[in-house]
């Protein structure tokens, strides 16, 4: 085996260099993507995903439109180099297509879809870096997207993973933790603290998962705070934007919208 | 008449944000202590934001009702006219996506031959449809549509073929019905479609433009323009020289360089403006058209960053 690399050491540090509790990095890009509608790069240490809604727009065939609301199409891409696997995942890769189906289930309840009846809602979620938490930053980013979309949901929604290592509660987890350890990652909505997202690849001890969940909750508060400060600064650029490039512009707009 | 104003924002808190990050827990205390939760303090918004008590207040666009409380379902400026709380949502692209009216002409594409009916992408949400009850038959005749008339839908229009029509109706799940029975809706042919974004298209008395260099125009309100070959009023279809066979043709008409060459300039002052926001009326096309013949450049220099940029800085100086 070689020589081993301690997942948490004496000290409390893990191999990063971080404590149990602390999470890694986050870099939140909400900058306009070619063609998409709303779109949002996010890195949660060197896990990195583009993620870009499109629509609601008609439906590409007849047997996805839902006759009271919008269809969720989630397609999720993994890059050749984003890994250090050395192995070509195509599109229908059973994983891929069950984080895809995971992260649509997420967001069901989230994105207020009974709005646009009869339309679908494209989420096209390309992983460029791989480093663990793959779905929490997927989730993450498609919803920072799907705000800077402009598409009304009830709540953000906030993934984080977690994980145990005998005793002791890790959040955040890299890929060599989540090698090692039982993990799960849960996705919240901030202001009910409803849970839309529990998922379990590894066996976790039942007397764990208690107290990983009441932390994970904690943690996606955390995040909420982040990703609410990032649409913020975006919003006061949009608007300082707004004010230079068209002056006058919202008086016009909410005259429009009343005349009728 | 109605006044709107925005609520006033709040320079010393944001300034807390910008620097420093806290806890949750010491981030509700602090709220606390602003008393943040009145609704005039607040000017931008996030989804799940609670706006205001459902009580005192009516919801509008952009909000939601929970608990009793107005919840904010998308991020942006929040608005009030009186008792109504709306959210208009901040994008990059300006509602990209057209909100129909009745009475509002559009330019679309067809997408689909259905029974009795086409789809026509309207950049909605949602295609349009087209009934066959709602176009004129080939020489105005003035009858119920037949079996023989659905079984030759496809010579009236084809997926592909571009129109121009008027919204009349919607349905139910908010699909915009659309009729072409006036003879200056119909099939387009003889020019180019310009994608802008439909907030750029003014309201205007008309909205075919006749512009002195030869060029037609349609300015559909979902952001889709029509720049087409001038067709002289006597001639066009359904007048004097009525030609049945013109109104659902397909071919193209024998267009000269130089209307090749306006169409193409016209087309690109409207690129170049819309690139810029700039909204869109025939009076600034006609002045930008001006301009850019003085400068004496080919068709494709206008989209150069810097002849853009003075174009646009033109046509501001002169408005």
């Amino acid at each position: 085996m070689g020589s081993r690399v301690e997942v948490l050491n004496d000290h409390g540090y893990r191999s990063d260099g971080r404590r149990q509790f602390e999470l890694r990095d986050i870099g939140i890009d909400l900058s306009q993507q070619n063609f998409a509608d709303g779109s949002a790069i996010i890195s949660h240490g060197l896990t990195q995903v583009l993620v870009s809604v499109l629509g609601p727009r008609e439906a590409k065939s007849r047997s996805q439109t839902i006759h009271d609301r919008a269809n969720i199409n989630v397609e999720l891409n993994v890059a050749a180099f984003s890994t250090g696997e050395r192995r070509r995942r195509s599109k229908n890769d059973k994983r891929i297509l069950e984080m895809a189906a995971a992260i649509r289930s997420t967001f069901e309840p989230v994105i207020q879809t009974n709005l646009f009846p009869r339309s679908q809602i494209d989420i096209y979620v390309q992983v460029l870096q791989q480093d663990g938490g793959v779905l929490q930053t997927c989730i993450n980013g498609t919803t920072l997207a799907l705000i800077n979309a402009g598409i009304p949901l009830n709540d953000f929604a906030c993934a984080i993973t977690c994980g145990a290592h005998s005793t002791s509660p890790l959040l955040d987890l890299s890929l060599l933790e989540e090698n090692d350890l039982p993990h799960m990652t849960i996705a919240m909505l901030p202001k009910t603290g409803r849970v839309t997202l529990v998922t379990m690849e590894t066996r976790l001890h039942v007397d764990r998962f208690e107290e990983l969940l009441g932390l994970a909750l904690e943690a996606g508060n955390v995040l909420h705070e982040e990703m609410k400060l990032a649409i913020d600064k975006r919003s006061r650029t949009l608007v300082a934007a707004m004010k230079i490039t068209w002056p006058g512009v919202g008086e016009d707009l909410v005259e429009k919208d009343f005349d009728h | 008449m109605i006044s709107f104003t925005s609520f006033p924002s709040e320079p010393g808190l944001v300034q807390i944000h910008e620097t420093t990050r806290h806890h949750p827990s010491v981030l509700d205390d602090m709220d606390v202590d602003d008393a943040g939760n009145d609704l005039s303090d607040k000017r931008l918004t996030y989804p799940g934001e609670t706006l205001t008590s459902s009580h005192a207040f009516m919801r509008g666009h952009g909000t939601y009702i929970e608990n009793e409380e107005v919840i904010a379902s998308v991020a942006g400026i929040v608005e009030r006219v009186n008792k109504l709380v709306t959210v208009r949502p901040l994008r990059t692209r300006l509602f990209v996506r057209y909100n129909p009216e009745i009475g509002d002409l559009v330019v679309g594409r067809i997408t689909e031959v259905q029974p009795r009916r086409w789809k026509v992408d309207a950049n909605g949400r949602q295609d349009a449809v087209l009934m066959l009850s709602s176009v004129n038959l080939p020489g105005g005749v003035q009858r119920r549509k037949l079996e023989s008339d659905e079984l030759q839908m496809r010579n009236f229009f084809e997926e592909g073929d571009l129109l121009v029509a008027e919204v009349q109706a919607f349905f139910s799940d908010g699909a915009m019905s659309l009729h072409t029975r006036s003879l200056r809706y119909g099939k387009l042919r003889n020019g180019q479609l310009v994608s802008i974004p439909p907030i750029l298209v003014r309201r205007l008395k008309s909205h075919f433009v006749s512009l002195p260099c030869g060029v037609d125009l349609i300015l559909g309100l979902n952001g889709y323009i029509w720049v087409s070959k001038h067709v002289k009023q006597n001639e066009q279809e359904g007048e004097e020289g009525f030609d049945a066979a013109a109104v659902y043709s397909n071919q193209n008409d024998e267009i000269d360089a130089s209307t090749r060459n306006a169409i193409g300039r016209v087309s690109n002052i409207i690129r170049v403006l819309a690139s810029r926001c700039v909204p869109l009326t025939d009076i600034i096309l006609l002045e930008a058209y001006d301009w850019t013949m003085e400068q004496d450049g080919g068709v494709n220099d206008l989209l150069q960053d810097d002849v853009s940029s003075a174009l646009v800085a033109a046509i501001q100086g002169r408005g």
